[in-house]
């Protein structure tokens, strides 16, 4: 069967259509389940604590004091725990030459960053855990910190893990091409060198775990705030020695993740192994101190990058070098490699020119670990290529609008390989800017910021075009020995009553999942979109599979659901058809109801059927099927991702006496191919764009000399608020993916992949009559005054 | 006076929360938030960052919107609370939650009930703020999922359909 | 995080609560709007302590208008600062600098006493309190005594408050009718602590200010009377009055702001602060 996508009218259309989420009626009267809200009997509370220097040798832990104190029921340190849980260490395969140390739970004989656990108090109440924590008195030998990325491999600077022989986590240089010549006979070559600031997630709901050993059934229990439910399975199984069927892990309510749940924390790992130990349910809220020095950070780079362009302003090739922090350990267990690797494969992207090199090198210091956070090197790659396009553009004197259309990839030229290596099924580069342009009123635009010139007022536009991984493969962590599924899996039941149930693999962190799943399954299925309730986040009774990231839960999801969504219809008609004593395909299943596919006339409604199959399936031809459940999966297989693109344009004003940029306006064009809801999809592209926004304006985790974290707080780091965020106009071009009948490609990434470089670009065209230029983001208000030579101590 | 005598570490507390009484004994330094989610099961108000910033423990005490992090319940002897729960009850707020999950003004909805009730206190005063004056007012509530337009939205809405009404 | 463990007890009289303060001889502090206390007390930066709520007293709350003066009581809320009408004609740079004050729900709760005994430099009030030539009324059980706002700010976070004393309230001269008042602040979001802000108050007429009081705040560990400036602006000379501010300030470096770019701001906002007094004054 396959769905008439051409006609909007055609019948049970709900995928297309701006369906508002089921779970916001429930969400906005405060009756979320988020997991501490969760109260289990005879539960602990868990604080831990934290190293207060960024590497230090741990030479005694006096547990005594808090051992003893009011509320306090016991005390672990990472020896405790050696016999419990194993460590881990994070590599993957098909990174070659990656390593890291293992890593504990709970330090054993090192800390390596501030904030890193060291020891565990387990209490009634979480305030007695923290007065419990205050009192155990940890006796440190302070080491010299790595801090300074740039000198992290150098001879004299300390060796985090001695046993690796460097500080050295990966490296990988891609070369096309005879980049070398190319450059050296270039018209013009322009280089530059882009600092991204080292920033976090701040998920309000901060990191949430409660884990309860049941002895009886030797099963652990997981309630957890996290993206990925069947992979936390695998880990807790395997690192504390259990049969993976004996793990079940529950992800109910999530107050947002963003990449930053996706991965293994060991305080999470430690509430777990602390639960089988004691017998006991233990809750752990991470505070949001500890969330902003324990959650992972990211995009903490400093690149390197020319361009080479002939004197019609063809770009002829890229060379970027790029070099990142990531802490003391690669975490767990998608290593903390891949964002290096993705600024690799990304830098270039939307253009055409196959000369390329780009090397990422991947060190260790003594800061919280980084890995992978919403549009994994996207912004970094999108901002570093569009400040150097923009570059060349001013060099040959072309308009930033003019450089792109001579140098996008051109919409009819696919399947295309990108100069990186990155197979591209359909792009519409093209068409999303002169649909952008179009939108923004470009040439308008354009003329008041001449105009305003004159009268001393500063705007600029900046453009930045992207791609975006979604919809990924194996070859992203499976072909590397992760045990993270790239299939995903639907299962889809008609109950008596004519509703439908749908229990999908995927996850929802409040982008809408179970909303588009539910316009899926109605659609496929034919039922009214509030006869579909979703069941997602358990790994107990829903299909095995990946979880949330990396844009995969429409593309992937949704194509599991559409497929047993349909594969059910069929099974309904065929005991349809033998009801009624008609052929199957002259049948179809319109709102709920049976009807003749010509005309639509009624002829039973589903309730009637699902009673009949039911209670009276005597009634029924013996040998006829009656499987009212269906379940498919879907995995990529012709691509390793499903490439998706777009283009960004910001419209702001610099302040040249202060350095204050205050956005005005922002719009968004991106193809994510099918949209199943245009609401959804808009309201992702928005808060991706802000969060983007945050990376480029306000957002960095400071540390000092020593490895101390200096803003971890909500005052002191700055998190985009509304009243300085601009209105955003979304617009879209569809290009469905051929993969999948579905077609859709992933949306969660495109808004913050462009943002920042959008926004790179618009403080450097407002800047441009003055001679300034900024590359190193933050760009705050006093790197702006910097950089327009205002300040000069 | 013996000061040291006075001082309690824990105090008696009568109040009324979402118009029901209240009696309790709590620890001096426990905040509003963890009274009402730990002692009440209260749980749609939520602590984001448990100094004052976030703004997700907003609530109404004695009619106006606090910080619920930043109330200890002590200094609540005789106070009026409403929680989310309850304003949904009543169904005083149901034109801005009818609005946020028409204009999908919430994604995971962690923020929602502290935003709420900081949109509800502008809407009350009436009049047809402008998006600026939205925003200004909604600026101390963080909301990592929704990049805040669609909330702006939602609240315009409903302060243009009751600016409508009159 | 949870607060370190507190004691507490509700005062029922001012009187009752300076008792207390007295008898406690250090060991206690008063709980006003709590909207700095608790927040350190939730992230326990604060050791343990005994806390007297005076929240109670509404004795202390309200603004009243005292001749050639407004009287404004310690317990007032921001809001009431915000709204009040007397505060709008008489001191508008308290109903201007109330809503720079962080977030409505915040507002709702801190109180003026509060913020001028918590003594933040970079606090919008007690700038005000400077730059206006206020008076803090502080009481203790058997003394009450006028501290001008001048040297009511000792040190970063320090006042001259003795131990045993409380502010019952703070007194400011009536604007007059030349008087123009202006707050300016630089924050880099809506609400935050500001890098730098100054009060400008000053009589306005035609192009010429007179009478001018500057007072920064975020600039150092109290709120900074620019008095060089203050001289070159009654000569009308802006930008020596600018110029002046490298001698007036000696700005903090921090995570948010260098001290050169301080003090570059404090020049910037000079100009459009007096700017905006001659456009208010009926000049241009």
């Amino acid at each position: 069967m396959r769905l008439d996508w051409g006609n909007p009218d055609r019948p049970n259309s709900y995928i297309g259509r701006s369906v508002p989420r089921p779970n916001a009626a429930r969400l906005v009267e405060g009756r979320g389940r988020y997991v501490d809200d969760i109260v289990l009997p005879r539960m602990l509370h868990v604080a831990f604590v934290r190293s207060p220097h960024a590497h230090a040798r741990i030479l005694r832990i006096a547990t005594d004091e808090a051992q003893s104190a009011k509320g306090v029921r016991r005390v672990f340190t990472g020896a405790d725990l050696c016999d419990v849980c194993s460590p881990w260490v994070a590599v993957l395969a098909h990174l070659k030459g990656i390593k890291s140390a293992p890593q504990h739970p709970i330090a054993v004989e090192r800390a390596t960053w501030t904030g890193e656990p060291v020891a565990a108090v387990v209490a009634e109440t979480r305030a007695a855990a923290e007065d419990g924590a205050a009192l155990v008195d940890v006796d440190y030998e302070v080491l010299p910190a790595v801090v300074d990325m740039e000198t992290a491999l150098d001879p004299a600077t300390p060796l985090i893990h001695p046993d690796l022989g460097d500080n050295l986590t990966f490296q990988r240089l891609h070369e096309k091409g005879d980049v070398d010549a190319i450059f050296s006979a270039a018209s013009h070559v322009v280089e530059a060198t882009f600092r991204t600031g080292r920033h976090t997630g701040v998920c309000l709901e901060p990191r949430s775990i409660l884990a309860e050993w049941n002895p009886g059934e030797r099963q652990l229990t997981v309630y957890h705030s996290t993206q990925a439910p069947h992979m936390m399975q695998s880990v807790l199984a395997k690192h504390l020695d259990l049969p993976e069927s004996r793990v079940r892990v529950i992800c109910g309510d999530v107050g947002g993740s963003y990449g930053i749940k996706v991965h293994v924390y060991p305080d999470e790992v430690a509430t777990a192994a602390i639960a089988r130990v004691m017998g006991r349910p233990i809750k752990f809220i991470a505070d949001r101190t500890e969330s902003f020095a324990t959650d992972i950070h990211a995009r903490d780079h400093r690149i390197t990058g020319r361009i080479a362009v002939d004197e019609n302003g063809k770009i002829l090739a890229i060379d970027i070098d790029d070099l990142t922090g990531i802490g003391p350990y690669s975490v767990y267990p998608r290593t903390s490699a891949i964002e290096g690797n993705q600024v690799v494969n990304l830098c270039g992207g939307p253009y055409d020119f196959q000369t390329y090199r780009a090397q990422t090198t991947v060190v260790l210091q003594n800061k919280t670990p980084t890995c992978q956070y919403r549009a994994v090197g996207h912004p970094i790659a999108c901002a570093v290529t569009e400040g150097l396009v923009d570059m060349a553009a001013e060099k040959v004197g072309l308009d930033p609008v003019e450089m792109r259309r001579r140098n996008l990839i051109a919409d009819d030229a696919y399947p295309y390989t990108s100069a990186a290596g990155m197979k591209f099924e359909a792009l519409s580069h093209h068409r999303s800017l002169e649909k952008l342009v179009a939108l923004m009123d470009y040439k308008g635009l354009r003329a008041e910021q001449a105009q305003l010139r004159e009268r001393g007022v500063y705007r600029g536009i900046g453009i930045a075009s992207f791609i975006e991984l979604t919809n990924p493969s194996p070859f992203m962590y499976g072909i590397g020995g992760a045990r993270i599924s790239a299939q995903d899996g639907c299962t889809v039941r008609m109950d008596p009553d004519g509703s439908v149930v749908a229990l999908s693999g995927v996850t929802e962190q409040g982008q809408g999942t179970e909303a588009i799943l539910a316009q899926i399954v109605a659609e496929a299925v034919g039922v009214e979109v509030g006869e579909v309730r979703i069941i997602t986040g358990d790994t107990q009774t829903t299909p095995y599979g990946g979880g949330t990231w990396a844009s995969r839960g429409a593309g992937i999801g949704g194509e599991a659901a559409l497929q047993a969504g349909l594969a059910l219809r069929a099974n309904i008609l065929e005991v349809a058809g033998a009801m009624l004593q008609a052929k199957a395909d002259t049948l179809d299943i319109r709102a709920g109801r049976i009807v003749d596919s010509n005309g639509g006339i009624e002829r039973m409604d589903l309730a009637e059927l699902g009673r009949i199959v039911y209670f009276r399936g005597d009634t029924l031809p013996r040998e006829l099927s009656r499987e009212m459940v269906a379940t498919r999966h879907y995995i990529t297989s012709e691509y390793a991702f499903a490439f998706t693109n777009g283009v960004q344009a910001s419209w702001l004003e610099v302040d040249v006496e202060t350095g204050f940029v205050k956005l005005l306006k922002h719009w968004c064009v991106e193809d994510c191919g099918r949209i199943i809801n245009p609401m959804l999809v808009d309201e992702q592209i928005r808060g991706g764009i802000v969060q983007g926004i945050g990376g480029a304006l306000y957002e960095e985790c400071l540390y000092d000399g020593d490895g101390q974290l200096l803003n971890a707080n909500m005052a002191d780091y700055l998190v985009p608020m509304a009243a300085e965020m601009p209105d955003m106009v979304v617009g879209h071009v569809e290009t469905p993916t051929a993969e999948s009948a579905l077609g859709a490609k992933g949306a969660g990434e495109a808004g913050t992949a462009g943002a920042p470089g959008a926004v790179m670009n618009g403080i450097n065209d407002a800047l441009r009559p003055l001679g300034a230029r900024l590359t190193e983001m933050p760009f705050t208000p006093e790197r702006v005054l910097r950089a327009l030579g205002k300040l000069t101590k | 006076m013996n000061a040291e005598g006075m001082f309690r570490r824990q105090v008696e507390v009568a109040l009324t929360v979402n118009g029901e009484p209240v009696e309790a004994r709590v620890d001096a330094g426990k905040h509003l938030v963890d009274f009402l989610r730990l002692d009440l099961g209260l749980t749609g108000s939520h602590a984001g960052c448990e100094h004052g910033v976030c703004g997700a423990c907003t609530i109404r005490v004695n009619g106006e919107i606090v910080r619920g992090c930043l109330v200890l319940t002590a200094q609540l002897d005789g106070a009026e609370v409403w929680t989310v729960e309850g304003v949904s009850e009543t169904g005083e707020m149901r034109a801005l939650q009818d609005a946020f999950v028409q204009r999908n003004a919430l994604q995971c909805g962690f923020c929602t009930p502290g935003m709420l009730f900081a949109a509800a206190e502008l809407v009350e005063r009436g009049g047809r703020p402008s998006r600026e004056e939205i925003r200004e007012h909604m600026s101390g509530n963080y909301c990592r999922c929704t990049g805040y337009e669609a909330i702006i939205d939602a609240i315009e809405q409903v302060t243009s359909d009751q600016e409508g009404a009159r | 995080m949870k607060a370190t463990r507190v004691g507490y007890w509700r005062a029922d009289s001012v009187e009752a609560a300076l008792g207390a303060l007295r008898s406690a001889a250090g060991s206690a502090q008063l709980l006003a709007g709590g909207q700095s206390l608790v927040a350190s007390l939730n992230l326990r930066l604060a050791d343990e302590t005994n806390l007297i709520d005076i929240n109670g007293l509404t004795e202390l709350e309200g603004v009243s208008d005292e001749g050639d003066r407004i009287r404004v009581g310690a317990l007032t809320r921001h809001r009431t600062l915000e709204t009040a009408p007397l505060v709008a004609s008489s001191a508008p740079a308290l109903a201007e600098a109330a809503v720079l004050i962080a977030h409505a729900a915040i507002r709702t709760r801190g109180t003026l006493g509060g913020s001028l005994a918590y003594a933040d430099p970079a606090a919008e009030l007690p700038a005000c309190m400077v730059a206006l030539e206020a008076d803090i009324v502080a009481r203790s059980a058997d003394d009450r005594r006028r501290i001008p706002a001048e040297s009511f700010f000792e040190g970063l976070f320090q006042t001259a408050l003795a131990e045993d004393e409380m502010i019952e309230a703070v007194e400011v001269p009536k604007a007059g009718p030349l008087e123009r008042q202006v707050v300016l602040e630089l924050a880099r979001r809506s609400g935050d602590y500001a890098m730098v802000g100054l009060v400008l108050r000053a009589d306005v007429e035609g192009h010429a200010l007179a009478r001018s009081r500057i007072a920064y705040f975020g600039l150092g560990a109290v709120p900074v009377l620019a008095r060089g400036a203050m001289s070159a602006l009654e000569a009308g000379d802006l930008d020596a009055a600018v110029a002046a501010l490298a001698q007036d300030l000696d700005p903090p470096s921090d995570l948010h702001a260098s001290a050169e770019y301080r003090l570059h701001l404090a020049g910037v906002l000079l100009r459009r602060a007096v700017a905006r007094a001659r456009a208010e004054g009926g000049s241009t």
